[in-house]
């Protein structure tokens, strides 16, 4: 009995434990983005945004989430029923677990692996399945298009986000996310994106279209494909697909503030007092606002442009950086051991 | 340990499950997605093996890029699913064939390692001493067999050039937006002020 204590419940209700202390805050932080997305456009825009519900409409996203969830979920009858209901959960399922290998501060991390970088990618490269499941489910022709633009759109960024994620590893010597924070810490000009910097703009860009958002929205651009691969989707599979987005928006802002932003360390040597945890965070909401910011300022891209500038400017760059920072590490003899 | 006895016989189960399901059911996307089911779960088993390495690179690769472009060509094809099966017995003799000697094989591979004395042990440890697997696989590759891994990329390059030879086209009337030059015109290229006088036109 005690082995049975000791052995496995005592360390499963510990993991649940930690499960929750993850999922909850994120699901919270999903839902104030949306806040915070309506309210930083409508500052860009000179409006108000979102002021009625709640002081500064600050409950508006828990009123837009009891709404979604008191709606009828409504099932086309020409749907194929049970990969339409897998799709969504799918997509949430899979923004939620790659968050199991984020570090959040030194030791703060669910599960610390070796590959852990290598973990995320592998999970964000499964996220093209929720979409394009979604898309041929629905069985309806504006559905179908946007999952194949977007599978088409998910699947060529990939590319680029996995060569400058070696160019990173390159300099740091190891897939396990929290050595590759190690190796940045000491101050704002040990962190990688002052070395890396063209990578961090190409992969902030690459980031920006592997999320399906602005200016690369066009899986669900509603002008012509009146809402993409979720136009079917209603109430709490809708809200799956939307929160699922969302979160691999964090989720990838994490990363890049992990991969060049150094990650839970400070900027400045003697601002260390503050746990690593806010400065993470902080990082985090930095990079969310550069999304939201590019969401208000830039047009929807040509389908034929964003295959252009993924193919043809962003995969021979990322390339050359990759050679360019392996000679140099091998001329000067700095290959980290 | 319980706990990985029990997750074996969980991915055991289900990939096997899932790739018998592969070939029985009608709907060929339900084909794919249960094939994507099945390299899940084998990467499921790669972990267990202490092979982390190889199970991400798995997820990735076939999971991630093959499966997907599988799925793309099965989705778009319209496929008569009972034209299909109509040479199902025709070609059943050589599916079987095929199937025993593949069965073979792998009895012979079993056999030899179970029959041969210390046979066991000298099999090649995922995880060496001290060296992660990533390091250690990397070491193989990049130290011990460079010259055969630049080979094998070669090969690649060959294959990838061949496809692209084999399916470029060039079609005539093609009107393709060249950027840089949109980028380089000024104004002194595209615009001419002129004074209209009134009457005449131009």
């Amino acid at each position: 009995m005690e082995l049975l204590w000791d052995g496995y419940i005592e360390p499963l209700v510990w993991i649940v434990a930690k499960i929750l202390a993850i999922v909850v805050p994120l699901l919270v932080a999903v839902a104030y983005l949306t806040y915070a997305e309506r309210k930083v456009i409508g500052a860009i825009q000179l409006r108000k945004g979102p002021n009625v519900v709640g002081p500064f409409g600050l409950l508006q996203p828990l009123a837009d989430g009891l709404k979604l969830f008191l709606k009828e979920t409504i099932i086309p009858s020409s749907a194929n029923k049970g990969v339409f209901i897998i799709a969504p959960m799918l997509t949430f399922i899979l923004a939620i677990i790659a968050w199991a290998v984020i570090p959040f501060d030194e030791g703060m991390v669910l599960a610390d692996l070796n590959v852990g970088i290598l973990y995320i990618f592998a999970i964000s490269s499964l996220g093209v399945y929720g979409i394009v499941m979604a898309g041929w489910a629905s069985n309806s022709k504006y559905a179908f298009l946007g999952a194949l633009r977007s599978g088409a759109q998910m699947v060529s960024y990939e590319i680029s986000i996995g060569l400058i994620i070696i160019s990173v590893l390159l300099t740091t010597g190891s897939l396990n996310l929290s050595d590759i924070v190690r190796g940045q810490t000491g101050g704002i000009w040990e962190w990688n994106f002052v070395y890396h910097f063209p990578m961090f703009i190409i992969f902030i860009v690459s980031i920006l279209a592997e999320t399906n958002r602005a200016p690369f929205d066009l899986p669900e651009a509603e002008a012509e494909l009146v809402s993409g691969y979720n136009v079917d989707y209603s109430a709490m599979t809708f809200a799956l697909f939307f929160l699922g987005e969302y979160a691999n928006m964090i989720l990838m802002s994490g990363l890049c503030a992990i991969l060049f932003l150094g990650g839970w360390s400070a900027p400045l040597p003697f601002l260390e007092f503050i746990p690593g945890a806010i400065w993470f965070i902080l990082k985090i909401c930095f990079v969310l606002f550069i999304f939201l910011w590019v969401r208000a300022t830039f047009p929807r891209y040509r389908y034929d442009q964003l295959m252009r500038l993924g193919w043809k400017i962003f995969l021979p760059l990322s390339f050359a950086w990759v050679m360019l920072v392996a000679t140099f590490l091998v001329v000067f003899d700095k290959v980290p051991a | 340990m319980v706990v990985q006895a029990l997750a074996f016989y969980l991915f055991a189960t289900v990939a096997v499950l899932s790739a018998t399901a592969v070939v029985t059911v009608r709907n060929p996307v339900h084909s794919v997605l249960l094939l994507i089911l099945t390299f899940f779960n084998a990467a499921g088993l790669f972990v267990l093996l202490g092979a982390e390495f190889l199970a991400m690179l798995l997820v990735v690769v076939y999971v991630g890029a093959v499966a997907v472009l599988f799925l793309f060509v099965v989705m778009m094809l319209d496929i008569n699913f009972v034209e299909m099966r109509q040479g199902f017995l025709n070609y059943l003799p050589i599916g079987v064939l095929i199937a025993v000697v593949l069965f073979v094989e792998l009895a012979l591979v079993g056999a030899g390692w179970t029959l041969t004395d210390g046979a066991v042990a000298v099999l090649a440890q995922p995880t060496p001493e001290g060296v992660t697997n990533v390091e250690a696989l990397g070491r193989l590759i990049y130290t011990d067999y460079a010259y055969i891994f630049q080979a094998a990329g070669l090969v690649l390059l060959v294959a990838m050039i061949g496809a692209i030879v084999l399916t470029l086209r060039h079609r005539e009337g093609v009107r393709r937006q060249k950027i840089s030059e949109q980028v380089k015109r000024n104004r002194a290229d595209t615009l001419e002020i002129k004074k209209v006088p009134v009457g005449r036109g131009i």
